[in-house]
């Protein structure tokens, strides 16, 4: 009986997600759909830091630079080799994911802070590489998808056409990047409840204990890198799709410091505080803006905002939802 | 062959790098205090540092001399630093430590906008420390500023340096920083040494930023962040552990990309930087805890 | 029992859900040298702790007749309380003359600290020798002494001592006890050391507790207790 109604409540919860992912567009504005959407992307680039940072305990401050990667690989094809944009997104994040995979090498002998200001500099010397190579990368103007993408979904109309549906743009950038946030949610989920996740938890908790069990700690690291790699990739492919265009200024190491941000606020971790993060970064820069727009007062307050949630929620948001959840799922799965 | 090389370029342009790596010693020595004490590096160090120079300006502003406002400003800015410890970090004290690094992001957001907000986003300048003539050493041509700069960022290390060594509140945050719970049982206030250690990383960083903005004809809200990362750089290139590390990582490193800057011609001034990230990747991968670093032994 | 130096009523301490002890009681009286004796895990290093106050603990603790219950561990140490915790907590970063600077942080007599440093000295010849030393290149036993001159360097009227047999040679050993017993007959030092090596430590003791999983088992003369087989047995393994 307890077996059915656990399983009742998952079915519940997926529906409701699936059901809200369906809804949400017609619920805001057409122009919130492009906000949502952009909130899409930093989900699943979040969701991918959290597996290295949260769940492997390796520090990164470089993602900015892995969703570079993924971006310009996107609109570099879709630029130079004219392929459709939407079909860049699995190759932008192999791309991401290799260039991920080759972080973690050096990742192998660095740990903590030391890793935290390699991939540091590594998000800091990407928009002067992005420059020095400007014949891939057109330089400090960067590549212009809307101009020079002719096979692109997404395009100057302001509607799409798609398996003969036709819809907004901005409500099928919604509809794509939450879509491939949801399969990229339940891939993680899935990653992170199996062995491979057991393997990265101990390589966390103990990377002597994690060695002495047999672990493999170089192809693990390696790999949780492959594989955040691979997220930010596909979310810079996304966030290209939607800018219509990518430039050094689009990847700075802001973005890096703002993936890190959403993955604590978010709760480290934890999958389902994911959502809170990239929220989180979405809309309280924006708000602050909206209180005031005097040059500085936007940063002071999303400053402020920051260090009161750490301090409110040291946990993040996961934690919190863990400590209210807890009571609820032992109920139900702890009762003979 | 000898003969033909520039000896006088050579020094001059030593003493100018020395000179910036000055300037980063005494914010890289900052980073290292907060490290060693509380395990996390403070990204918002240099918008610290910029906000006290700011301060320094309305001080000159308002009619004190250049000296006069160094000296209260560096003051100020250690009372400065013991407020935001106790405010902002005390709270976060046991949690993860990635939460504290995200804390000093938000931190780096707040100041950063506080002093865009406070003194509006236009250049300004502060007089000269130094005064600007040349003077000549051994037939050398070398500027007063430069040598001056390299005097006080090394004077104010050295000052630090002559705190902890030799006063019982020094010796207290030291070993506070090492190991805080057998500190608490000779009956340290270990908390405080914390607030301390963040007080005396804020005065080292104002004298950082007012060595920096002198040197240019005008500075904005952006001063600080090239020297914070020109300061890790530094930083870990000696050791985050140790102080001494961060001054002659520092120096070297100043000396090293000014040199590379003036002998080797494809690096130009905006491939700077990423020399000096290139340079301590290569130190790190060789020796990942740094020139100076000790590797910590962990106990399983 | 006012006179007692240091009482401890009912208390208990807790390591977040894990109550560590159960309300002990127990006693230790002026210049008096007592042991805390008890298997792995008994509570005698978390009991030392709430003394020092270095964990959560609640019940009545008294301290030549104040109340320190509520005290943090720098409030402890100023009331002349030296807790030498279990690992020794040297500062291997500092030298041997700098730690046991540092055991007089609370102290402002200057030249009366000169004093001690020199007598304290006294006692450990070795660690004359390695003055200007940094701790962490002494070996376990010398760090132990290290740690037992840091805290007699505050003076103490009470000094805790957690398990300072622990991970050293028996020679070693006997001489810090050796030292400890001095110090108590002769300084009139009173002494609560925590031992796993009950012979060791029901000789240098007048009395002795015993614990058990949080709990007073037996108490009393220490001389009673080394003579009686079936306590030894049941409590002390051998």
């Amino acid at each position: 009986m307890r077996r059915w109604l656990g399983i009742g409540v998952w079915v519940l919860t997926a529906g409701a997600v699936l059901a809200l992912y369906a809804l949400a567009p017609h619920l805001v504005s057409d122009f919130h759909s492009r906000d949502l959407a952009q909130a899409g992307v930093f989900f699943i680039a979040i969701v991918g830091l959290n597996i290295l940072t949260g769940y492997t305990g390796q520090i990164s401050l470089g993602h900015g630079a892995l969703m570079a990667v993924g971006g310009y690989t996107a609109a570099a094809l879709a630029v130079h080799e004219h392929w459709r944009d939407v079909w860049t997104i699995p190759l932008a994040g192999i791309a991401a994911g290799v260039v991920g995979f080759l972080i973690g090498l050096p990742a192998l002998r660095l740990s903590g802070i030391y890793l935290a200001l390699a991939t540091f500099a590594f998000a800091v010397a990407m928009p002067s590489l992005l420059k020095k190579f400007s014949g891939l990368t057109g330089g400090g103007q960067g590549l212009r998808l809307l101009e020079q993408a002719p096979l692109q979904v997404t395009g100057l109309s302001g509607t799409v056409t798609i398996f003969g549906h036709t819809t907004t743009q901005n409500h099928f950038l919604y509809y794509l990047t939450w879509g491939i946030g949801l399969i990229a949610f339940v891939i993680a989920w899935l990653i992170v409840r199996g062995r491979l996740g057991r393997t990265f938890r101990a390589v966390r908790d103990s990377e002597v204990a994690a060695a002495s069990v047999g672990i493999d700690l170089a192809r693990t690291k390696t790999l949780a890198f492959a594989i955040s790699g691979v997220y930010a990739g596909v979310a810079g492919a996304l966030l290209a799709i939607q800018a219509e265009i990518v430039n050094p200024l689009s990847f700075t190491f802001l973005l890096s410091i703002l993936l890190l941000v959403g993955a604590v606020v978010g709760g480290l971790g934890s999958l389902p505080g994911m959502v809170v993060g990239a929220f989180f970064v979405q809309y309280v820069p924006e708000l602050s803006t909206r209180i005031s727009s005097k040059p500085g007062v936007p940063d002071f307050l999303y400053g402020a905002a920051i260090i009161l949630v750490m301090i409110l929620l040291p946990t993040g948001a996961g934690g919190l939802l863990r400590r209210v959840a807890r009571p609820l799922t032992t109920r139900l799965y702890l009762r003979p | 062959m000898l003969l033909a090389f520039d000896w006088t370029q050579l020094a001059q342009q030593i003493v100018i790098g020395l000179s910036s790596g000055g300037v980063w010693a005494t914010l890289a020595v900052a980073l290292v205090l907060i490290y060693r004490s509380t395990g996390v590096v403070n990204f918002a160090q240099g918008e610290m540092a910029m906000f006290s120079t700011f301060i320094a300006w309305s001080l000159v502003h308002h009619g004190l001399s250049y000296w006069g406002a160094f000296f209260l400003t560096v003051a100020l800015s250690f009372l400065g630093g013991v407020a935001v410890e106790r405010v902002v970090i005390k709270p976060v004290e046991r949690a993860p430590v990635l939460t504290v690094v995200i804390v000093t992001l938000g931190l780096f957001f707040l100041v950063s906008g506080a002093a865009r907000w406070i003194w509006s986003p236009e250049v300004r300048s502060l007089p000269n420390a130094f005064s600007t003539r040349p003077i000549e050493i051994a037939g050398v041509a070398f500027s007063i500023q430069d040598l001056g700069t390299i005097a006080v960022s090394l004077g104010a290390v050295g000052l630090l340096w002559l705190f902890f060594r030799f006063t019982k509140l020094g010796l207290a945050s030291r070993a506070a920083a090492v190991n805080p719970e057998a500190t608490r049982l000779v009956g340290v206030r270990v908390s405080w040494m914390l607030a301390l250690g963040w007080g005396l990383a804020a005065a080292m960083g104002a004298v950082s930023g007012m060595l920096t903005a002198p040197a240019l004809a005008s500075f904005d809200q952006n001063l600080m962040q090239p020297v914070l990362l020109y300061a890790f750089a530094g930083a870990v290139l000696g050791g985050l552990g140790s102080p001494l590390g961060a001054v002659v990582g520092s120096l070297l490193l100043g000396v090293l990309i000014n040199l590379i800057g003036t002998y080797v011609d494809w690096v130009g001034t905006d491939l700077r930087l990423p020399v000096a990230l290139a340079v301590i990747l290569g130190v790190l991968l060789v020796k990942p805890t740094g020139l100076f670093g000790r590797a910590e032994v962990t106990r399983v | 029992m006012s006179s007692a130096l240091l009482e401890l009523e009912d208390v208990t301490a807790r390591y977040g859900p894990v109550i560590a002890l159960h309300g002990i009681s127990l006693s230790v009286g002026e210049g008096e040298a007592v042991a805390v004796l008890g298997a792995n895990g008994a509570g005698k290093t978390t009991t030392l702790r709430a003394i020092s106050g270095s964990v959560k603990r609640v019940g009545r603790i008294t301290y030549a007749g104040k109340s320190i219950a509520r005290s943090s561990p720098e409030a402890t140490t100023r009331a002349g309380i030296a807790h030498v915790p279990e690992g020794r907590g040297t500062l291997t970063d500092l030298t041997v003359r700098e730690n046991l600077r540092l055991g007089a942080y609370t102290r402002r007599d200057r030249s009366a600290i000169r004093e001690d440093e020199g007598r304290v000295l006294g006692y450990f010849p070795r660690l004359q020798e390695r003055r200007d030393q940094r701790a962490g290149t002494l070996s376990g036993g010398e760090q132990q002494m290290l740690a037992l001159a840091r805290a007699l360097m505050l003076r103490p009227r009470l000094l805790l001592l957690d398990e300072p047999s622990l991970g050293l040679a028996p020679l070693v050993v006997a001489e810090i006890f050796r030292i400890v017993s001095e110090l108590n007959e002769r300084e009139g030092l009173a002494v609560l050391v925590v031992e796993q090596n009950a012979a060791l430590a029901l000789e240098a003791s007048a009395r002795a507790y015993v614990l058990e999983v949080g709990k007073v088992a037996v108490e009393g003369d220490s001389t009673a207790l080394r003579r009686d087989d079936a306590v030894r047995r049941s409590y002390l393994g051998y």
